[in-house]
């Protein structure tokens, strides 16, 4: 965890106290007035709430209409793919007039461009992807434009390309390492969008100027031109955000200065940010419990009332659900349901013991009633044992509701990363405004053990990928042979997945740098380089197979090994046996242990996720035959899931399996997604809350890091793959995300459907 | 003994798999030894589950070998206690203490099931009096056939039976499992006036075989008697629509299914029995 660089590095305020700052009036004082640190803030101001949901209020008529305004573009959307595109400006913070859905009606504004859906290009993180997103969808390619970012100003994508290996070239097309973030943004950033809020930018500017200042002291280096350059980036970002927002006809030079316009500022900022940066995942960050500081504050004096508390909550959600990015069906295969990761932690426990749960923590997930489900923002429970049994239980309650939340282990983040720590996309934790990522996407474990097996050539193209050996002899695969040749070809993999991911975010800062999300970070951020791993229960399953049944291989007229034959019970991942999951334990930490080899551009410190979204469908469609038993094209099982049927002796068992990956050995996160139907957890509203609150209790603390949560019937999702008119706000968690189940594809949906369903009869 | 064929749970069907539970290597006379002094039980299978045989999450551990047939039991596979595997009870002991933090964060315990629990009383026995040391909640989910099998101490050591009342009516008894109901009415009788333990009373209904009116009055009668023998036993009945996800099972072990053709009862069929026993004063899901 990084500590607080010590002021003036991070900036001043001045004139700090109420007398001269009337935005601060009635804050308990602190360090966060001498400088920039919002968790100090917080911590001196929050009062965490205790209660249950009872003193929540329902929707205004007026949240309702401005809704239903939208809801009605839904359907077109959902039909075309988008609703509209600018196809000719684009995307910056100051790029587009100011946009409303209904003027008078709003209570929070701003859009990403002039009107609300319609979408913005960006093609400073490749030119290719805006063009066969506009052709995709019947858009004129502005030929202007094309030559622009084809000849005279060069993109992130062109970038890396320039400087990829032929070994990462090879790799990245036989698809034993994909997703890789080098024709689009690479996302995975959270802004600390409350800074803007707290202190107004003025202050934040004179705060990075001071940082200049020191910067300028340090002896010449590449680096450290580098750190001015992206210094004056990062101020000439927060002056387009002032512009920005008196666009919209708001201030925000000075701090906010009640909870209408705190939220107001906030999504300023957060709004600046998408719309610039098409990242993968533009997660929000930590921000109801510092909101609550401000709406209490109001409701306190009188100025505020819970519904119309309610109401601001609900009117800057509405925004959020609706931020959009355009992108390419091949992106949208990757990444079904069209997901933008507004991610927004809620909940944990402070380090001094306190709960940071506060009434806007539930106010956050009250909108999904207010709204009906959604799939952003991407609600993200920090869970613990120790949080308050009124939050637990109304989080379960949303949960059976609405399937719309997941969890992630409080007790794991905080340790690692402190208590203002963040997700970002679905599993991976920073501590919010001084940590980011370099997203890394993920390497094809199940197809590296086949390239083992295979000597290195691929078992579909024949083709020879990594270093030539020789391959397996024999008939019958043995157990020390094939691991002792796995972990060769995994030591080749680590290797050239790492220059991929260096060549990767060199060339992201040079060319789609994040000035504006850099911006509301410290001078001196830690860098994780995130790497990931897919098709680990195929791999897990297969080493089992080979080691506790006879696997016999069937070679095709190349000679290749294309399939297997296996006779005998052998142990599967997921089902609480160590035999199994100790082979899942020892696959994840020898796999960080190769990464952490390698240097690291911008000496990131390397960490690992084993987390799929939504691609363990399209992983899975370029894998052949493995020794599990697993037919080629077959999806693989989301995350860190055990094989979709294998896990069978229910979902804590299943979650137990999975719990035992150590954090230490994959801190970018571990994903679990579980689905049990609604019978499976009691015959009462009460019970199921109790029990599905107990579950989430001993998953946590059975050292689970993750789990998405759906309380659902197969029924249901049968019926709305027929009627998806009938479902459109059918909410269902995939793999640290949520989309809506009729954006999937068809195939994902089978998907989905494949999955175990835990509870069922 | 008729030759119909099989067994006891009726509401779901059992676990798959022993994973992570090492089966006892010992010979067929070892085995017998073992089995009588319950250091070796014959089992199917375990799993984790929620709100399903008994409160929280639990620990449910199917062993093999039924001496009813019922027709419509779910879990034909777990009604020959040859075809179980042998486990010792330790084994089955060890994964229950690993489990514990499961079951404090979720209320729940071990539920010991089948086949027939009663069927290995030694077995049961040494697994309640494991569980009870642990501090762990306890229940046993039995058709009260073999209730004669449990000693008094394993009652003692046992916080909850789920109680599979299959009919009210003797001879609709002897239709569905092939035996004699008495031996269930005395089994409940006795938890009612000897032990402390709670009961849940489970009550499969199946069209055209246990859906009489008058057969699920006797059932309900029958349990509301037991809370007058002593208040607070019967907490909660659980009727329990008859399905199909057994089919499959009896077709592939070979066996003939008399319930090929019969439907599930329909909602609205289960909600009135379910008011039927509601006028007994039951809580009845």
């Amino acid at each position: 965890m990084t500590s607080v660089p010590e002021a003036p590095s991070t900036g001043t305020t001045t004139g700090a106290d109420d007398a001269h700052v009337p935005a601060w009036a009635g804050f308990e004082p602190g360090a966060w007035r001498d400088r920039i640190d919002v968790r100090d803030f917080i911590q001196r101001n929050y009062a965490p709430y205790e209660g249950d949901g009872a003193f929540l209020a329902g929707p205004t008529s007026r949240t309702t209409g401005v809704w239903d305004t939208l809801s009605a573009m839904f359907p077109e959307e959902r039909e075309k793919g988008v609703h509209d595109v600018d196809p000719t400006t684009p995307a910056g913070i100051t790029a587009h007039a100011p946009g409303y859905i209904d003027k008078d009606a709003e209570v929070i504004v701003g859009l990403q461009t002039d009107a609300p859906l319609k979408r913005a290009i960006m093609p400073n993180g490749g030119w290719r992807m805006v063009e066969n997103a506009l052709e995709t969808y019947g858009y004129e390619v502005d030929p202007v434009l094309k030559e622009f970012y084809t000849h005279e100003r060069k993109t992130h994508n062109q970038g890396v390309f320039d400087v990829y290996p032929a070994n990462v070239r090879a790799a990245r097309s036989s698809h034993i390492i994909t997703g890789l973030p080098d024709a689009y943004g690479r996302g995975r950033i959270i802004g600390d969008y409350r800074r803007v809020a707290l202190y107004g930018v003025d202050a934040l500017i004179a705060a990075k100027k001071a940082d200049r200042a020191l910067i300028d002291m340090e002896p010449f280096s590449e680096a450290n031109l580098r750190d001015r350059e992206e210094n004056s980036e990062q101020i000439r970002a927060l002056g387009e955000l002032v512009q920005m927002a008196e666009s919209y006809g708001f201030d925000v030079r000075r701090p906010a200065e009640n909870g209408r316009e705190a939220v107001q500022w906030l999504y300023f900022a957060y709004l600046g940010a998408v719309k610039e940066q098409n990242g993968a995942a533009m997660s929000l960050g930590r921000t109801s419990t510092f909101l609550d500081i401000y709406l209490q504050r109001d409701i306190a004096a009188g100025r505020l009332t819970e519904s119309e508390a309610q109401e601001i909550i609900d009117d800057f959600v509405i925004k959020l659900r609706i931020v959009r990015f355009l992108r390419t069906p091949e992106y949208d295969a990757l990444f079904s349901g069209d997901p933008t990761w507004v991610t927004e932690t809620i909940g944990g426990m402070g380090e001094d013991g306190r709960p940071l749960v506060t009434r806007t923590s539930f106010r956050y997930l009250q909108t999904l009633y207010n709204l009906g489900p959604a799939p952003e923002p991407n609600m993200t429970v920090f869970w613990s044992a120790a949080l308050p049994q009124g939050f637990k239980d109304f989080c379960a309650k949303v949960s059976i509701d609405t399937s719309a939340v997941q969890y992630e282990s409080d007790d794991e983040i905080r340790a690692a990363w402190g208590d203002d720590a963040a997700i970002a996309c679905c599993v991976s934790p920073m501590a919010v405004g001084k940590q980011m990522q370099f997203f890394g996407a993920r390497v094809n474990l199940a197809k590296t053990l086949l390239y083992a097996i295979n000597g290195g050539r691929d078992e579909v193209t024949g083709k020879q990928v990594s270093p030539a050996v020789p391959p397996v002899d024999g008939d019958v695969l043995d157990y020390d042979d094939v691991r002792a040749r796995f972990d060769k070809t995994m030591d080749w993999l680590a290797e050239t997945y790492v220059e991929a991911l260096n060549c990767i975010h060199w060339s992201h800062d040079k060319y789609a740098y994040e000035r504006l999300e850099m911006a509301l970070h410290d001078r001196e951020v830690l860098r994780t380089m995130a790497c990931g791993i897919a098709g680990l229960s195929v791999a897990v399953d297969s080493l089992s197979a080979i080691r506790y049944a006879t696997v016999r291989v069937v070679r095709d007229e190349r000679g290749l090994v294309t399939d297997y034959v296996t006779e005998g019970d052998f142990p599967t991942y997921g089902n609480d046996d160590d035999r199994a999951d100790d082979i899942a334990v020892e696959l994840v930490e020898s796999f960080m242990a190769k990464i952490r080899t390698h240097p690291m551009y911008r000496d990131a410190v390397p960490t690992q996720s084993v987390l799929t979204i939504t691609s363990n469908v399209v992983y899975g469609k370029a894998t052949g035959n493995t020794p599990d038993g697993r037919r080629a094209g077959e999806p693989f099982s989301p995350g860190a899931n055990p094989m979709n049927g294998r896990d069978t002796h229910g979902m804590l068992a299943s979650a137990l399996s999975v719990a035992k990956l150590p954090y230490a050995a994959a801190q970018d996160g571990i994903s679990l997604t579980n689905t049990i139907v609604p019978s499976g957890l009691g015959r009462t509203d009460d019970e199921r809350v109790r029990n599905l609150a107990g579950l989430l209790d001993a998953s946590v603390g059975g050292d689970g890091y993750h789990m998405n949560v759906n309380v659902l019937n197969r029924e249901t999702l049968e019926d709305a793959m027929e009627h998806p008119e009938n479902y459109p706000q059918l909410t269902i968690r995939v793999s640290g995300y949520a989309v809506n189940f009729v954006r999937l594809t068809r195939e994902q949906q089978l998907d989905v459907l494949a999955r175990t369903f835990h509870g069922a009869l | 003994m008729t030759t119909v064929p099989l067994e006891a749970p009726t509401r779901r069907t059992a676990g798959a798999g022993l994973r992570g539970v090492a089966t006892a290597d010992v010979d067929r006379h070892d085995r017998l030894a073992l089995m009588r002094t319950g250091e070796l039980g014959s089992v199917h299978s375990w799993e984790l589950v929620t709100a399903v045989d008994g409160p929280g999450t639990r620990m449910t551990l199917f062993v093999s070998g039924c001496p009813l047939r019922c027709a419509y039991c779910h879990n034909p596979d777990t009604m020959a206690m040859k075809d179980g595997d042998p486990v010792l009870a330790s084994e089955i002991l060890d994964r229950v203490r690993r489990y514990l933090p499961v079951f404090r964060a979720t209320g729940g315990g071990l539920t010991l099931s089948g086949g027939e629990i009663l069927m290995q009383p030694a077995f049961a026995g040494r697994l309640l009096h494991g569980a009870k040391e642990m501090g762990v909640h306890t229940a046993l989910d039995t058709s009260g056939y073999l209730g004669a099998n449990a000693t008094d101490a394993m009652l003692a050591d046992t916080d909850l039976v789920l109680l599979d009342v299959k009919s009210g009516d003797p001879e609709t008894y002897r239709a569905v499992t092939g035996r004699e109901l008495a031996p269930t009415l005395t089994f409940g009788r006795r938890l009612a006036e000897t032990t402390d333990c709670e009961v849940w009373i489970r009550f499969v209904l199946v069209p055209g075989l246990t859906d009489d009116q008058r057969n699920v009055e006797r059932v309900a009668a029958y349990a509301a008697s037991l809370n007058r023998r002593r208040a607070g036993t019967v907490t909660r009945v659980e009727v329990l629509p008859f399905h199909q996800m057994g089919r499959d099972k009896w077709a592939s072990l070979g066996m003939e299914y008399s319930l090929e053709d019969t439907e599930p009862p329909t909602p609205e069929a289960v909600e009135a029995v379910r008011e039927q026993f509601r006028a007994q004063g039951l809580t009845t899901y």
